[in-house]
């Protein structure tokens, strides 16, 4: 039987194989057990999605929970000190507002500068274009803790020697998102339909007028998507900054180019959690709480975006 | 008039000046193209930045201590002028395991339910709800750990089971709250692979009467399986980055078990409490950052290259 056909690729003999296994089973079977085998798996699938959701909500259940004590505009505007119940996170967000602000300004141009040129301009082809890809995706997956050494040795210390300011946070973090937004960028220019293009050539644009009067235009929205999940990530990413000098204890205001000593909101909110008193990790619950409103809030406008002006071509 | 003189010519073949050449060599277009080219070769720059910062002190580091007492000594206490890595790199892989015990089913179970079987207004809920599971910080996920996972898991363990139950910290807990942070990985990648399996194959299947739990096991699953790899293997190279939470959760004690009732200390904790610290630099103790930094980054590479391979198999395959 099998003498007459032969499929090439392994899949498909993989796909076949499995039907005829099905076919098999399905003539010896007691119909009664494969229904209920059916069953019990169908419901094992339901258990899995259900224990990521429930995860979810018992995440943001207890850091309610736990801070809800604590949720009052004071929250915002206290300064850090040492007395638990006075202390906010005024320090912290500043330090936050700052460092993201920097990195959404270089994020943006280097990312969509690089993922146009990735599109539009590389040719597959050339071995170094290919090299740029694949060691784009591997940068996209290296530990996060890996980018705070490059930031030490080399942006803190060695070759820039900026020191321990808040800048240098900027620059490891939009170090670490930019193959995110390169990625996600190019996903969209990718979808922009040839034929947008060739319509602009064909009037006699130059390639540059064509990307940024036809292509760019239709890609804005979704690498808008993009960068905004791409920044959430920068927002709560604590790892790197612990090695770039964002100290626990700042009573004044950050200032981006200053040695004055910074902090983040994730940060502070770490060493508030590592601590056991009751009262502080309330506090980090708040913080928690107050980070995650406003991801939240970024993430749902990004999808927002998203759905609001996905072009079908 | 002068339209039709050049629309006369060219009919002509006569050689004009006007030719298809562009009417001027265009810098402004190049100087543009090359700026473009130098953002995406920021990235190379980057890789070498990472491996040159890494390479240059774990170098020196290896003059002082050989390598083969960094790699296969059992105890780690740089201050005492040990330097075995064994504890770390167990210490990563008890927490990663138990992780992978508890992510590849979750991850899985909830990517074929998304592709195979749920109906569509389920699935355009579900989707994006995963997504912000995704977005959460590390943090926050280091915090649920301290305060609910590990009182949990000290409540309802079963008496003296593995030496139990677990202390304030243990790598239990962080191998639960790091699942959790990368189920989404899982069961995204995975889904896309699936929902990348041509309807075809599932129709063949169905017509010859199998049941769905057999098309979607049989079929789909064997014909994604590169796809699903890849995100496993992924997944592995995040776990073993993560840094915050096993700090918070599994703690700073280089130990090595794969007991995950136990204090642990992860490769991450060791360069995240030891960077932050006041060590000296220039001295070896410092220079040990360097070394675990480069062995966990060797580690990943690895990780994701296999994974980039993968993937990059199955959309060949199918898209």
């Amino acid at each position: 039987m099998s003498a007459d056909f032969e499929p090439k690729s392994g899949r498909v003999r993989f796909a076949a194989d499995g039907a005829r296994a099905a076919t098999l089973a399905s003539l010896h079977r007691q119909p009664g057990g494969e229904v209920l085998r059916n069953r019990i798996f169908a419901g094992l699938l339901v258990a899995a999605v259900s224990i990521a959701l429930l995860g979810l909500a018992l995440i943001l259940i207890d850091a309610l929970l736990e801070g809800r004590g604590r949720l009052s505009l004071d929250l915002i505007t206290g300064s850090t000190s040492s007395d638990a119940d006075k202390a906010g996170f005024q320090q912290s967000i500043l330090g936050t507002l700052y460092l993201i602000g920097f990195v959404i300004l270089m994020v943006v141009p280097l990312g969509v500068g690089a993922a146009i040129y990735l599109e539009e301009y590389a040719d597959k082809g050339r071995w170094w274009n290919r090299l740029i890809e694949v060691n784009i995706q591997n940068l996209a997956a290296v530990p996060a803790i890996i980018y705070g050494i490059l930031g030490l040795a080399f942006i803190v210390r060695g070759p820039l020697g900026l020191g321990f300011i808040l800048i240098t946070g900027s620059m490891t973090l939009a170090l670490l998102v930019l193959p995110t937004v390169i990625i996600a960028s190019r996903e969209v220019i990718r979808a922009v339909p040839p034929s947008i293009r060739e319509g602009a050539l064909a009037l006699g644009a130059t390639e540059w007028q064509t990307i940024r009067r036809q292509v760019l235009p239709a890609a804005v929205p979704g690498i808008l998507t993009g960068v905004i999940l791409a920044i959430s990530r920068a927002v709560g990413e604590a790892a790197p900054l612990l090695l770039l000098g964002a100290a626990t204890f700042v009573t004044f205001n950050p200032e981006p180019f200053a040695d004055t000593g910074w902090t983040a909101l994730p940060v502070q909110i770490f060493q508030y959690a590592a601590r056991p008193q009751e009262d502080i990790r309330e506090l980090a619950a708040a913080g928690i709480i107050l980070m995650l409103a406003v991801l939240l809030l970024m993430n749902s406008f990004a999808i927002w975006l998203r759905n609001r002006y996905e072009q079908r071509w | 008039m002068e339209g039709r003189d050049i629309a006369v010519s060219s009919a002509t073949g006569l050689p004009r000046s006007r030719s298809l050449e562009a009417s001027s060599p265009r810098y402004g277009e190049k100087a543009i193209k090359a700026f473009l080219a130098a953002c995406a070769f920021l990235s190379v720059i980057t890789t070498i930045a990472i491996v040159v910062s890494l390479l240059g002190p774990a170098l020196g580091f290896f003059k002082v201590v050989s390598p083969g007492d960094f790699f296969f000594k059992t105890e780690w206490a740089p201050a005492q002028d040990l330097f075995g890595v064994l504890p770390l790199v167990v210490g990563t892989l008890n927490v990663v395991f138990f992780a992978m015990l508890f992510a590849v089913p979750v991850g899985l179970g909830a990517a074929i339910y998304l592709s195979e079987y749920a109906p569509p207004r389920v699935r355009k809920a579900v989707k994006p709800v995963l997504e912000i599971l995704a977005g959460i910080p590390t943090v926050a996920i280091g915090f649920f750990g301290v305060s609910f996972v590990t009182p949990l898991l000290q409540d309802l363990w079963p008496g003296e089971f593995l030496d139990g139950p677990p202390g304030f910290f243990n790598a239990g807990a962080a191998a639960i709250c790091i699942g959790l942070a990368i189920v989404p990985i899982i069961s995204s990648l995975s889904e896309d692979a699936m929902s990348a399996v041509p309807a075809g194959l599932r129709e063949g299947g169905y017509a010859l009467g199998a049941s769905k739990m057999r098309v979607a096991t049989r079929i789909v699953f064997p014909a994604a399986l590169s796809g699903i790899v890849a995100s496993i293997v992924l997944a592995i190279s995040r776990a073993i980055g993560e840094t915050i939470i096993v700090l918070l959760v599994a703690g700073n004690n280089p130990n090595l078990t794969f007991n995950p009732v136990e204090s642990i200390q992860a490769m991450t904790a060791y360069i995240g409490v030891t960077a932050t610290g006041d060590i000296a630099t220039g001295t070896v103790q410092y220079d040990t950052v360097f070394a675990v930094g480069a062995l966990l980054f060797v580690i990943t590479l690895v990780m994701n290259l296999i994974s980039i391979g993968l993937v990059r198999r199955f959309r060949e395959v199918y898209e």
